[in-house]
């Protein structure tokens, strides 16, 4: 965790992120619109040629569609907010941790908007999500300001190198 | 219908289609084909669906058949949404309805009796759904279903036919998993 750089710098840019992910090697994106990364990377991963984007109803199905790709050899990222993630425990308990599966995601912390760590957050919401992700024993990344996307690909590459599931937290809306 | 009947029909004509199947219906199905390429792993209630068609999508060269139950499907309807708009030509989706929570002790599904599953996956927009209560029926269409275009959907009416063993330890472990993914290198059959 890096939750005390660039505490104070420029927002992470959603450009600079679409990027990190391709350079990753995700092929596929699973998601279900968070407001948080809705302008700034999804809407650029729906128009790049070099991405597939599955949208799902809800964001548990995500889990399993990413799992299930890396059975194929594939990479994939899950992109949705907090809520969703909330919302897929269930999934996550048993198919990403119990199973050891690089399930990546990456989730936007809704009404956080801050560089502060996200246990802190004024959100409750927000602030519940590393606590849980501690307990659950799944590795996170506190992902910012300008530069954090540098800690991107290399987290992704952990992931699928140990086979762990792995969650990308944004605090603010990227620009 | 009888749900291991249905199965060992199927059985009967899957040559390497790779097979999701859920809880007694993958028991059944490990059972009866111990040799297919078989993902046993469905981690959460009602996440089958949704694992075909990560795999389908992420091996299209390759057909998926998803074994689901009403209980699980019911778990995980905005799937049939989901997958209906990704269209996998590769994924058949069967549901073995028996109109209840039958690992969990036998109790009645919400809808039994009144829900269409075939209605809501064709509303959904799978490219064809079916019903089936009768075997001689089944059997008569199976050849052109595994050959069918997908998403197809197709639900079969069934109870619980012979016991076969519970091997949650199989199905969840490691071991099932490993082989699973041993048999995606191996090529599909010519």
């Amino acid at each position: 965790m890096n939750e005390d750089s660039h505490r104070n710098g420029a927002s992470i840019e959603g450009a600079a992120i679409v990027e990190a992910i391709k350079e990753s090697g995700v092929e596929f994106v699973v998601s279900v619109p968070d407001l948080v990364t809705s302008e700034t990377v999804l809407r650029r991963v729906a128009s790049d040629s070099a991405l597939k984007l599955v949208r799902v109803c809800k964001e548990d199905e995500g889990v399993s569609i990413c799992a299930a790709l890396s059975f194929c050899d594939q990479r994939a990222l899950l992109l949705m907010q907090n809520t969703g993630l909330l919302d897929s425990m269930n999934a996550l308990r048993g198919i990403a941790v119990e199973y050891q599966l690089p399930v990546v995601m990456m989730v936007g912390l809704l009404l956080h908007e801050s560089a502060a760590p996200p246990a802190q957050s004024h959100s409750y919401g927000a602030r519940i999500v590393t606590p849980i992700l501690d307990a659950m024993g799944i590795a996170y990344e506190y992902l910012h300001s300008a530069g954090d996307e540098q800690r991107i690909a290399p987290a992704i590459e952990r992931a699928y190198a140990n086979s762990t599931p792995l969650v990308l937290l944004i605090g603010r809306s990227p620009v | 219908m009888k749900r291991d009947q249905c199965l060992k029909l199927i059985a009967k004509y899957h040559r390497d289609e790779l097979v999701v199947p859920v809880y007694q219906a993958c028991f059944e199905w490990l059972a009866i084909k111990p040799e297919a390429p078989t993902f046993t792993a469905v981690g959460a209630m009602g996440q089958a669906s949704s694992l075909a068609l990560g795999l389908a999508l992420g091996l299209p060269q390759r057909r998926v058949i998803v074994f689901d139950g009403d209980g699980s499907l019911l778990m995980n309807l905005g799937s049939l949404v989901t997958i209906a708009n990704a269209a996998p030509n590769n994924l058949l989706h069967f549901v073995c309805e028996n109109g209840t929570y039958e690992t969990n002790g036998g109790h009645p599904t919400p809808g039994k009796n009144k829900l269409s599953f075939a209605g809501l996956a064709r509303a959904a927009g799978y490219r064809d759904a079916l019903e089936f209560s009768e075997l001689d029926a089944l059997e008569g269409a199976l050849p052109g279903i595994l050959r069918a275009t997908g998403p197809v959907f197709i639900d079969l009416k069934v109870e619980r036919g012979e016991r076969y063993p519970q091997n949650f330890a199989y199905m969840h472990g490691a071991e099932s998993r490993a082989k699973f993914k041993a048999a995606l290198r191996q090529p599909p059959h010519a």
